[in-house]
Formats: C-alpha cells, structure tokens, sequence
C-alpha cells in the first residue's frame, strides 16, 4: 500500500518550548517528520512556538508558524492553509492535547481536516486510565493473561480516599491526560494523599485521578511498538529500567536491550504490547506501552501507553538505529512497513526488529542544585531536565561512559573519597531514590555490603547490582596492582573506568594515566550501530567506542571537522546549541568538508545519523574526544574541531585539546580565555575605553567583603567560569554575602568568586555578532524586558530593541566590535550590556554562539550559525555577504525594515515540577541564576501583539479582562501605578492588599482591599487572596518580591501567592516592565483578533525590502 | 557466585576459524577442545532453547547478544533432552543469574553437559567475519593454545556441507504427546531434529502427535491412522536427506495432508522437485521478516536455517500432485521461506515454512500456521467423511 494520494497537504503540530517532561527529542521527531513528508511531496504546514528548533527552521516546511500552539492560532492556521490532514502523534502531549482540543471544538470537521497516526477514539483509549485499563484485560492473548494494577478512577476527594481503603496504602496516584507524570505521586498515608491527589485533580483538564495498587520496587520495562495500515506490528526495542517501579521512566537509568528477561517472559510481553497497540487502535505509526513484573513471581502488569512518539522512541531511535519518527510519519501517509527502506542496512525493510550486538544506558541529568529547597526524591513526577546516552559492548562500559557524559563531577563513580557514614547509613540512605544513590551503593560496596544488601534496600535486579560489585571490583584491582599494565587497563576501560578515575585510583594526573596508556597502545575501537548485530553491512557511519578488537571506522579522503554537541541538557544549556552544532553539519556538507558530529544527548537532531557525515556517540570529555580525534585522524585529513557552538561543554574542553595538539577552528583558546577570565576581560575592556560595572575578584571570605564594602551593596556575586548564572546571587548586606560564600562557593585562590556591583533598575541587552578578524556583523540586538539581575536565560526580551535610540545601537555597534577585536574572535560573539543613565555597561562577553543564536536567527532570517562555522573554516564576512548567507554590505540585524516583524522571546519555568521535602511549592521568583528550561517566541508587527503571543505561547496567556491581584514592593510602588491605572481604565477590577491598595487610591484608581494568607480569613468568611486565587476568583496577578534577595528566604506571604498561582495557573507578573509589556499585550489582544503569520511570508517581504535597500 | 571472570584462575581459550583468523578469550563452560561449523545467532533472547535446538548440532555458536547467561538456566524451557550446539561463543558471561524461575547457572549446566564455551570474545568482529566470508570449521580449545597447530586441526574436521545429522539426533523409539483438551487429529511427526515446542503447540490445538524415527517407513506412518504428517526441523544438509525424501514423496502419494517446519521445508522443497543450496552465513536469529505473499502480511520469525530451497518466486510449478509455489518470502533477502501445494482445484494439500512457527526462542507471529494445519487436516476430514457418506 503505497502512499496516499488523496492528501496533498498536512499540517504537523511540534511541542512547543522545552519543559520538564519534554524536550527537544520532539524537535528530533518532528524535523524527520518534515523532512520525510516534505521528500514525499506533501505541503507541509507547521505549528511551533520554540525558535530554538531546528523543525521551525524554514526549509524545513513550507509555511512554518512559528505561533502559540493554542486552539485560536491553530484554527486561523488551518483557516488561511487548509491542510488536508493533521499529524500530531509526533509533537509530544502538547500536540496530541491539541489536537484532541480541535477535534472537539469541531474545527477539524469544520476544515475536513483528517486526523491522521491516530484517531481521537484511540489518543482516548490510550490516555484514558479507565478505558485503557477495560482494554487491556479484555486482551485476548494465548497463553498470557494481561493485567493492569488494580485501580479505581476517581473525581473527588471522598471517592480518592474511599478507593485507598479498598486498596491499601501505599497507592499511585496518578492524573488523567497530564504529561510527565505531572501531579502524580506516590502516597503512604492519608496526608499525603490529601496532598499529592489535590494537586492531581487539579493538574488534569478533566479533574480525574487514578488511584492504584502499588507495584514499587518491581522491575519494570518499556516496548517501542510500530504498526502499519496493513496491521504489520514491531516492537523496536526493549528497554529495561535500572531503577525499580516509583521512580518516574525518564528519571532513571535505562537500559537497552532488557537485560533480565529470558524469552518466554520477553515474547509474553511483546505479545501483549501488540495486542495493546491494536486494541487501542494506533493505526499507523508509534507508541510506547510500560510493563511492571513482580521479581518474585513474574507477574506482569501494563501500567501504560503513549499513543504517540514519545522520549523513549528517541532514546530507542538512537538505540537502536531504527528512526521511529521518520517511519512513523511514512506509515501516516499509507506506506505499509515492508515498503520503507531501512536507511542503514539499505537493501532491507523496515519492517524487522532491530537487534542490538550492544548495550545502551541512558542516565538522566538533573538539576536539583537550581533549586536548593526542592526534594531531590526521585518519584513518578519527571523533575530530571535532560538525559545522556551511552553506547558500549556491555553495560559496564555503557554505563561508565553515561555517567561521565553527564558532565556532573558528582555521577560518575567515585572510589577513592573519603566515606563519613557507616555502612547501616548508606544502606538506610540508598533505599530513597534520589539522583546521587548510584553513589551511595558504591560506598557502601566500598564498605563490605554484599549485592544481597543493597538489593534489599533497592530493589534494583540482582544482575544491575552484580554489575556494579563487578566495577567495584574492577577498580580494587587498579588500586592494587603493582604497575599498570595493559591487560590491567584493558580491563579497566572494558568495564567503563574513565582515565580520570584511574588516575585517582593511583594517585597519577590524568595526563600520565593517558601517556601510559597510549604507550601501551591500549586505545578503543569504534563499532558501528547498525539495527542488525552485524548481519548485513552497514551504509551510515553512526559509531560508538568500545575497548574491543577490531574497529570499523572507514578511510576518508575529504577533510573532516568534528563538531562538539553540547552534552546532555542542563538549565542554561538546552537546545539552542544543539540548533547551532545541526547549522554547523549543514554548513560544513555544503563546503565540502565531512562533517564529524560528537555529541551524547540521544533527544536532540545532532545525534541523528542523517545530520551530519559521521556520528560518534560519545561523551564529550577530553578522553573521549582525543580518541575520536585520533581515529578519525587515522582516517583520513582533519581540518579541525569546532568548539564555540555547544555552549560551554565543550568550550571547556578547547585548551585541553589545543594542548593536546587537536587544531581548534575558530576562535582559538587563547581568545576563550582572554574573555572568560575576569581579569584578562577586564584588560580589555581598559585599552578599549569600555566601562563595566566595578567588580572585583576575592579568593577569600574576608576578601569578598572588603571588595564588597569598596564597591558598595547590591553587590552581584558569583564563582568564576560559570553557565547559565549557576551560583550566582545579589547580596544586600555583609551578612549575606559571607552566607553565600560559606554555601555556595568553595572559595581558593584557585576557585575566585566575583563580586560586581548590581546595577539596579538597568535595562540589560544582549547582543549576538560575528566577528572575522576584520569586519564585524551585527546579528541582533536584544532589548530585555525584565531589568538586570534577572539571567538573560530567564528574561524575555524584544528583537529589535523597544525603547533602545538609534545612538545606543551603533554604541552598542562600536563596543562589540572593540571587544571582538580585542579578544580575537573569529566566529560567533555573544555580549551582555546593561544601559544605566546614558552609560553602557559592558557586563560578560562569551566568544562562542549563545542561547539566543536561534532566535535572532529566525527573526532576522539569517544563518548565523552557519556564517560563524564558515567564518571558522576561513570565510570573511565580506564574502558570506557576497554568497547572500548575510545580508549585504552596510545592512545587518539591527537594519530598520518596515517588513520585519517584532519578536518577542519568552522563558518557560519548570516551577510546577518542583516541591519542598515538606510538600510545598519551591519559590518562583526571577533572580540571576536561571531557572527556565525554554522559550518561545512570539512575531508581530507591533510589540504589544508579539508579547501577548509570547504569553500565550508560554502557557501563561494574559487575560483580557477580569480582575487582576496587586501587591508590590515598596521601592516598586511608584512604578508600577500606570500600568495598574491603565488595566482598571481597560476595566480590571483592582484588588490588593492594604498597602499597595493605599497607593493605587491616592492615585485614584478603584481598587478593594484583599486579605493577606498571612492575615487569614476575615470575621465574616472574607477571603485571603490565597483562597481567591484558589477558587479562580483572579485573572491575573502582579506581585513583586518583598526585599527577597535581603535574606535569601523570601517573605511568606509573596511565596504563597506565587504558589497559589501555580497551583490554578493563573499567570502571575513578578517585574515592573514585565507588567507594563503585559498591559500592551492586553491593550493588542483588546483591538481584536490577532493574527498569524508565516516565516516564509515575513521573510519575502523582508528580502523584498532587503533588496530595495541595496 | 561471585568468582571474578578476570580472576587469576581464569583459564585462557583459543578460537580459530578455517580460514586462520583467531581470537583469543578466556574458558567457560566444559574446558576442553571442540570443532563446528562456526554460525552467529543474532537473538537478544533464549539462549537456553537456542543451545538445546537439535538443529545446532555440530555447529559453533556465536551469540552477538553480548551479554549471556544473565537469566541463568531453568527446568522449563529446554527445546530438548540436552544442549546441541558444538560449542557457544559469548563477549560477556553473566556472573550471576537473576530470574525468578531460574535453577542453575548457564556456565554450570554447560560444565555438566560437557559443552565448551568461550567468552571475552569481540563477537562483533567474528560475526562481520562469518559475514564477509561465510559460515566456515571452526575450533575451540583450552588445551592447544597455538594457533597454527589448532588450525591444523579445524581443517581435518568434517565441513557442514553433505552431512547427514538426522540419525544423531532423531528419537529412537516412538514418542507420543497426548492432545490437550479433546482430541481431534493424529498427527505422524518425523522427528529430524524436533523441538519440544513444536508438538506442544500441535497438542494445544487437540492433536495427537506420535513422535517418529527418522527411519520410519511409509508403513510406519500408515500404520497411525493419521490425519496428517509432520516433517521437523534438524541439522545437516538438506541434500543428504534422501530417505526422508522418499518417505514425503510416499505421504504425498497417499494424500495425507503435510505441514513441515525448516527441514521439513526442504525435504519438501526436495520432494517438489526443487533444490536447496547452502546460504552463505545463514539465517539465524528471532527478528527476520517474512511477507506471507497470500496475504501479503509481514511477521517477525525465529530462524535458524544454513540451506534454503532453489524455488521461482513469481511463478507455481506444476507436480505430479498439482501446483507448488512459493508461499512465503524474506524481505531480507528474498530467500525462500515457504512452499505450499494445491490441487488442481486448489485444495492445500501440503505446506511449509523454513522459519520457526513454534517460536522458542522467538516471536509468536507465525503460531497461526499450526491453526493452517488443522484447518487443512479438518477440511481433508470432512471431505473423507463426506465420501464415505455418499
């Protein structure tokens, strides 16, 4: 059945921006998606708020919208391109919920849009608790008798507690059409219950909870099932957990294949998960069924399934070499598997089973130092923020490497530390699952405990923990050894140890541990993922290290450029970098060169074999990619490797390699130095006449202070060489400044803290440039709309600047160009300024791509990525102009086109994940060290419509009318009395608490008096403002922080607020000019409808301007 | 349990292929010497039902699923009285065994049953070897560790091509497996190399299946009564079977209806008057698609076969019987993976396939082929009653 062709257009719907729970491995699906549909002829229309996707580049559809993904903006998508169809199993749940959300509205029916991967009746069977759970025991399967956990549906509270009764404590609870486990927990008792199915009822959009027997402690298990129209079903993969039932599957360590199943148990599993697939009725396309076994008796229980692509169809993609969304979209439009090639074998069809000749372990990276109240107990709600994949020939050796790709000096297995606690502590301390226990277990290993322990206390298969002594055991032998031999280091690298751990384990620098290794020329090989355990020869150079015999990596003769990957994502390194290291592939195949991909994040469009030349799957530390180095090096020309586009994973990596004698294009370490050590920076600022904000470096305690007290409170502090604002704080007082560095530091002379002065109430702007050598190219500049002290991660900003004058712009201009000069860029510039009075600050510069690369790309419809690749490989900008990569001699991105749109980026904070050990929420308020985990983007042509659009697509849509709550600080006051006069003429109704309402009158608005939580009830039943906000009474709520940064612990009744807002997300304003952008938002939205629009449309007109100009 | 595999008491092995490539590992299993046909099985799953599938006989294993022996070695899911294979290839031996339903140790039950094992093997490269060059003699030792002198010896072992291996593994005596449930046929099942799953799954569907010598005569089989005749699976080549050969073309005669699983495939092959041929490295594994061209549907196999049968895949040939062709085929590779048989007015009266339908280890998409059986059986059932009624 070959494809159809009674649709000649869909429209794909992406996943909007990166949140807990779901990541950029939807870009991943979603950018095969187009490029399959595209390759098949299809128009393809499609839907994403995140700028940061290389889905929404625009060769990637033929009208990309990059617009909220909200009912409204989708039906006047669907009004102005008429898809014939819609493919939403590939966007995530946000995708999937809306498709289901137009299906009902009837504007699919309106439209004669055809839903097509799943029906709506099956995203229900699926999703639906109480439906799939009839489903599956209906199942009809010889010889197996499918179960799911005994459960009973429940929509209130009594009915909760009442089913608990029945079932016996502990139980699931878990919310109906939520995703990533989004108030979902565990509960022991009837407080917790209380507790987490109160947050359930209210987290599902059809306040439903499951509550459900509890199966923790017992194995459990993932199938990625395939289907097409014809009812040909696969399974893709096996993929069994590390860790025990309760910890949510994207927080644990998972492994692929399953390792301790044999085949009945195995075949009885994969019998039911297609059964489920077909009863469900998942027509064509992919879904990801879970499976619980009891270990004592194997009892099997299906818990779940995603009637969609989902996080582990990448990890499994990745795993396995089969790439479930590019066939998933194929079997969407007709084909039926047999007919589809497999792209790595090339002469078989998709329609087999991958089998694997290895073993993958995917560890998750969490983020838990960023928010230091929240509980690090790891559950059924997702809180781990990105993932890294490793790839060995047997576990120990995937495992060593999935760790160390995590880029987090506390995961890897440390066997020399010191150990405070007793062996009975760590026994109590491993059975909470939290993101250091694989740690725990080794100490306690380290202090005697038999695997028969730790199993008790983990319920982690015996075969995991033998896994683990069989390390321990490993090392004991480096510890001991008289000398270190090769068989000794063969040993030790097949089962995973890294130099670095050798090197502790005999009290030997990294380097020698490397140097004798090498002379003992015990190097890896590299195999190759080829979905078949070498059956048939594989066409797609897709490798994996391994300390084995023979290697497969193929002589080349055009000259190779490795590119790192940005690793695992992490708060303030995500998917924009990703964006830029996919820019660099394509730029680099179109100029002739192989482009070597080096990355270890299985979510991402980098680690897609199709993306560049050649793909190691490795982690990206100094090891490992002097390996990859060498072996590609013995493979043919290396023109160099590219570091200033994966964030700061693998810019830290740039000397070490240089030192190595690696050839680093672009800008050279030297220069990476120069403008990242403070101290060098600072010089160059000096010969360039740049002010910056008077700061200076402590290498003590008392050093901080006496450089604080020169400087004068607010005071900006944080530890030299740091991404993404981490440990970073505004200090008022001595007090707190010696706080912070007792807590947040580790304070040397070798480990600096730097304390700036803060400039309160200054507008911050960043910058992206690019910088030859000779010419400078101004990217874009970024007006932010929040002051600084927020972490321009965190802050939402306007591309071309709002209020910015014509004169501050070529200051701006000037000042990037002596600071490019000055560091010796070559390639991509990012610059922090803040503007105070009439003086421009000079606050960091980072001579790499930043976060905001994609998004200055798409809204100046320029390749920077791609121009800074080339300018590393030699180009000049006066040439990339001359190509039409950049635009013409004398334009730029701060050029005013009257066809350009305004843009607008929005952060999106994970604040929901995120709870106290003692239940409550962690506070949400904006501060320098970034918190969110996304953006979007909002295009209009005026400001108020673009940031409106950036609300709504950050799920925090401001409202039109209602009531909004204010509550202001005092030095915020002043301020904040136009805005709140203007939503009261826009006819708010004003309430607030005693203070702030005092002010508001004077200035004659009408506003009434709320009472604070802290006040509680009033005599006559009068509620606080808590209770309101709870009960939906408010529509949007202003509140900025009470002296928050004075003691670090913000006042309760401002938290609580805050909470409350999250709890009935309500959108909640914690800025000024977060408020005043909002007030033009609501005044847009107020005008009338807002409309969409394509990249494709603002960029013709752009270029017709363009072209005028020149 | 706990005895580290890099232990000092670690006892080094040699592998040597015919060829001259060797690897070096280190010992498990039976320590010793042993000579095959060096094949890989590609399975993630069932090592046990591999290592005691009669059709493995005097083969080397290489599993290329690196790690082995993780679930240990039970009561329950072995496909025979004991293990087959020659000798098992493995990278990463389990030092433990974590599963609810295990007994012993893999490393023990080979150690009992004498069975030499190597492992710290890179299983990758042997297999892309076997891949590139084809299935080839093969020896494994602990006790002649110089390769040219093992190799020596590889080359006086007997090559797989023209091996007759039915009578080494064929029962003695027939066996009978009682029909669960009501009975409803009699099936007369020439054991070539039976696995224990095969009549389980015949015995689920009310047959009674009567376990056959692989001598058995056309009298012998008569002599059942049966409502239909089974060919199993086994070792060897396929053109050596000549008895077995004449014993099909005797079942075909007589009209009893037939179903035959692998070897039982091409004796069929053979009694339609086709060839077989050696593949180069085989087919072995539990994740080969084989489009069934009726129906035009795709299902995931267990395989394990070195010769196929030489058929027209786009056309029927005509036999004495009535009409042959090809019923089913490997996406792979488009090796043939079925026969079926017609009468003039198209009557199935015989069919095969060259992949496992019985699973063990493996997929149970095929299973329907054991309802085809008795669907055929009964239809032959009704038609026989029906002529002696008229």
């Amino acid at each position: 059945m070959p494809r159809r062709n009674d649709i000649q257009s869909i429209l794909v719907i992406g996943s909007g921006p990166i949140v807990i729970g779901q990541a950029c491995e939807f870009d991943y699906s979603g950018t095969q998606a187009c490029r399959v549909l595209r390759e098949e002829g299809f128009r393809v229309i499609l839907v994403n708020s995140n700028p940061a996707t290389i889905m929404t580049d625009p060769e990637f559809a033929d009208a990309t919208y990059i617009e909220p993904i909200q009912p409204d903006y989708l039906e006047q998508v669907i009004a102005a391109e008429r898809p014939d169809a819609l493919l939403a199993t590939l966007g995530g749940q946000t995708a999937l919920n809306a498709a289901v959300a137009l299906h009902d509205s009837g504007v699919l029916a309106k439209y004669g849009v055809e839903l097509i991967g799943a029906s709506v009746e099956a995203i229900q069977k699926g999703e639906d608790r109480e439906k799939f759970k009839e489903i599956v025991a209906a199942l009809d399967v010889p010889g197996v008798k499918p179960e799911v956990a005994r459960s009973a549906i429940c929509h209130t509270m009594d009915e909760v507690l009442a089913a608990a009764g029945h079932l016996g404590y502990p139980v699931v609870v878990r919310p109906s059409f939520t995703m990533g486990g989004v108030g979902s927990g565990f509960a022991h008792d009837e407080a917790e219950l209380h507790r987490i199915a109160g947050s359930g009822l209210t987290a599902s959009p059809t306040t439903e909870v499951l509550i459900e027997e509890s199966i923790l402690g017992w194995k459990e298990y993932e199938l990625e099932v395939m289907r097409d129209k014809a009812d040909n079903v696969v399974i893709v993969c096996s993929i069994e957990n590390f860790d025990p039932m309760g910890v949510h599957t994207g927080d644990s360590i998972t492994v692929a294949p399953a390792m301790t199943l044999t085949d009945r148990e195995y075949q009885a599993m994969r019998d039911v998960g297609i059964a489920v697939i077909r009863a469900v009725g998942v027509d064509t396309g992919g879904c990801n069924i879970q499976f619980a076994i009891n270990p004592d008796n194997g009892r099997m229980i299906v818990i779940e399934m995603n009637p969609r692509v989902s996080r582990s169809s990448a990890l499994a993609s990745k795993a396995t070499g089969f790439p479930i969304a590019k066939i998933a979209a194929k079997v969407a439009v007709g084909y039926t598997l047999d007919e589809i090639p497999n792209d790595i074998t090339a002469e078989t069809p998709a329609s087999f089973e991958p089998t694997l000749d290895y073993v993958v372990v995917k560890a998750p990276r969490f983020a838990f130092e960023k928010f230091p109240t929240a509980d690090s107990t790891l559950t059924t709600h997702m809180k781990s923020v990105g993932e890294a994949m490793a790839i060995g020939r047997n576990f120990t050796e995937a495992l060593g490497k999935a760790l160390r790709s995590l880029e987090d000096s506390k995961a890897g297995f440390d066997f020399t530390s010191p150990i405070a606690e007793s062996l009975d502590e760590l026994l109590v301390a491993m059975k909470r699952p939290h993101d250091g226990r694989l740690n725990v277990v080794m100490k306690a290993y380290r202090l005697g405990a038999t695997p028969a322990e730790v199993y008790e206390a983990t319920k982690i298969d015996p075969w995991f923990l033998d896994q683990l002594q069989l390390v321990f055991e490993v090392a004991e032998q480096v510890r001991n050894a008289p000398e270190l031999t090769a068989d000794l280091l063969r040993l030790a690298k097949r089962h995973g140890l890294a130099d670095t751990q050798i090197a502790k384990l005999r009290n030997l620098s990294t380097d020698v541990v490397r140097g004798v290794r090498w002379a003992l020329g015990v190097r890896p090989v590299y195999k190759t993922v080829d979905t078949c355990a070498a059956e048939f020869a594989a066409h797609t150079p897709y490798h994996y290290s391994s300390y084995d015999e023979e290697t497969e990596v193929e002589p080349r003769t055009r000259p190779a450029v490795l590119i790192l990957g940005s690793g695992p994502n992490r708060i303030g390194q995500g998917i924009e970098f990703d964006y830029s290291c996919v820019h660099a592939a394509m730029a680099l195949r179109g100029a002739g060169y192989e482009a070597v991909m080096v990355n270890c994040n299985p979510e991402t469009v980098s680690t897609d074999y199709d993306t560049s030349d050649r793909l190691y799957f490795e982690p990206l530390t100094l090891e490992d990619v002097l390996e990859v180095y060498h072996a590609e090096s013995l493979a043919g020309p290396v023109a160099g490797v590219i570091v200033q586009l994966g964030g700061q994973t693998p810019l830290k990596l740039a000397q070490g390699l240089k030192d190595a004698g690696v050839p680093i294009v672009g800008t050279p370490p030297e220069a990476i130095e120069l403008a990242e050590e403070r101290g060098a920076f600072g010089n160059v600022l000096t010969e360039a006449g740049l002010p910056a904000p008077q700061y200076g470096m402590a290498e003590s305690s008392a050093e901080a202070l006496v450089i604080a007290h020169e400087i004068g409170y607010p005071v900006l502090v944080r530890p030299s060489y740091v991404l993404g604002g981490r440990g970073m704080e505004i200090v008022y007082d001595d007090a707190s400044l010696a706080g912070y560095i007792e807590r947040a530091t580790d304070i040397t002379p070798a480990h600096p803290v730097l304390v700036d002065r803060f400039l309160d109430d200054a507008i911050e702007i960043d910058v992206d440039a690019l910088f030859d050598g000779t010419e400078l190219y101004l990217g874009g500049v970024m007006e932010h709309i929040e002051e600084a002290g927020i972490h321009s991660g965190d802050s939402a900003c306007s591309l071309p600047p709002i209020t910015l004058g014509n004169e501050v712009v070529e200051q701006i201009r000037t000042s990037t160009e002596a600071i490019a000069r000055g560091v010796g860029v070559r390639g991509l510039l990012n610059i922090q300024f803040a503007l105070l009075g009439d003086v421009l600050y000079v606050l960091e510069a980072n001579p790499r791509a930043s976060r905001t690369v994609p998004f200055v790309s798409k809204a100046t419809d320029t390749p920077l990525a791609k121009a800074a690749t080339r300018i590393s490989l030699g180009a000049t900008i006066a040439e990339l102009r001359a190509e039409g990569m950049l635009r013409k001699d004398g334009l730029d991105g701060t050029t005013t086109l009257d066809a350009a749109p305004i843009a607008v980026k929005e952060a999106v904070m994970p604040f929901n994940r995120f709870r106290t050990a003692d239940g409550s929420w962690v506070d949400t308020l904006l501060g320098p060290e970034m918190k969110s985990t996304g953006e979007v983007m909002g295009l209009d042509v005026t400001f108020g419509t673009a940031f409106a659009k950036s609300q709504a697509a950050s799920f925090g849509a401001v409202p039109t009318g209602g009531t909004v709550f204010v509550s202001v600080a005092n030095r915020d006051k002043r301020h904040a009395i136009f805005p709140v006069k203007r939503l009261a003429d826009l006819g708010f109704t004003v309430v607030a608490t005693e203070g702030t309402a005092q002010v508001l009158r004077r200035q004659d608005v009408d506003v009434t008096v709320i009472r604070k939580a802290s006040q509680g009830p009033g005599p006559n039943g009068e509620k606080t403002v808590v209770q309101a906000i709870l009960d939906g009474e408010i529509d949007l709520i202003f509140n900025t922080p009470q002296g928050a940064s004075k003691h670090g612990n913000p006042r309760r009744d401002g938290w609580e607020i805050r909470s409350a807002a999250i709890l009935a997300d309500v959108p909640c304003v914690t800025t000024v000019q977060g408020l005043s952008a909002c007030v033009q938002g609501i005044e847009a939205l107020r005008r009338g409808t807002v409309g969409v629009r394509s990249l494709q449309a603002w960029s013709a007109d752009v270029r017709a301007e363009l072209a005028a100009l020149a | 349990m706990h005895s580290s595999l890099f232990s000092a008491q670690q006892v080094p092995a040699l592998l040597v292929l015919e060829d001259g490539r060797s690897f070096r590992g280190i010992s498990f299993g039976a320590q010793g010497e042993t000579f095959g046909e060096a094949v890989f099985s590609t399975g993630m799953s069932g090592y046990q039902e591999t290592l005691t599938d009669p059709s493995y006989h005097r083969q080397v294993v290489v599993a290329t699923a690196p790690h082995i022996g993780n679930t240990g070695w039970n009561d329950e899911d072995d496909e025979s009285g004991q293990i087959w294979v020659a000798g098992y290839v493995v990278r990463d031996l389990s030092r433990v065994r974590s599963n609810w339903r295990s007994n012993r140790s893999l490393d023990a039950e080979l150690r009992a049953q004498g069975v030499v094992g190597i492992a710290e093997v890179d299983t990758r490269a042997l297999t892309r070897h076997l891949r590139e060059r084809g299935a080839m003699r093969v020896g494994i030792s602990t006790t002649e560790l110089d390769p040219a002198k093992l190799l020596e010896r590889v080359l006086q072992a007997p090559p797989m091509a023209g091996a007759n291996l039915v009578a080494d593994v064929t029962v003695l005596q027939p066996e009978v497996t009682e029909a669960m449930g009501e009975k409803r046929f009699t099936v007369a099942a020439i054991d070539l190399g039976i696995k224990d799953m095969t009549p389980t799954r015949m015995s689920e569907r009310g047959i009674e299946v009567h376990l056959l010598p692989a001598g058995a005569g056309i009298e012998q089989v008569r002599a059942l009564g049966p409502d239909g005749v089974f060919f199993s699976n086994g070792p060897g080549d396929p053109a050596a079977a000549d008895e077995a050969v004449a014993l099909l073309t005797q079942v075909l005669d007589a009209g009893l209806p037939y179903f035959g699983i692998c070897f039982g495939n091409q004796i069929f092959g053979r009694a339609l008057g086709f060839g077989t041929y050696k593949l180069k490295y085989g087919h072995r594994g539990i994740n080969q698609p084989v489009m069934d061209l009726t129906t035009r549907k795709v299902e995931i196999t267990a395989q394990n076969h070195g010769f196929a049968v030489d058929a027209p895949l786009d056309r029927a040939t005509p036999t004495r019987w009535g009409e042959a062709r090809v019923s089913h085929v490997c996406l792979n590779d488009d090796v043939v993976e079925g026969l079926e048989l017609r009468s003039a007015d198209g009557a199935l009266l015989g069919f095969s396939v060259q992949y496992h339908p019985e699973a063990a280890a493996g997929p149970h998409d095929a299973a329907y082929l054991f309802d085809r059986f008795v669907d055929m059986m009964a239809v032959r059932a009704a038609s026989t009653t029906a002529e002696e009624n008229a």
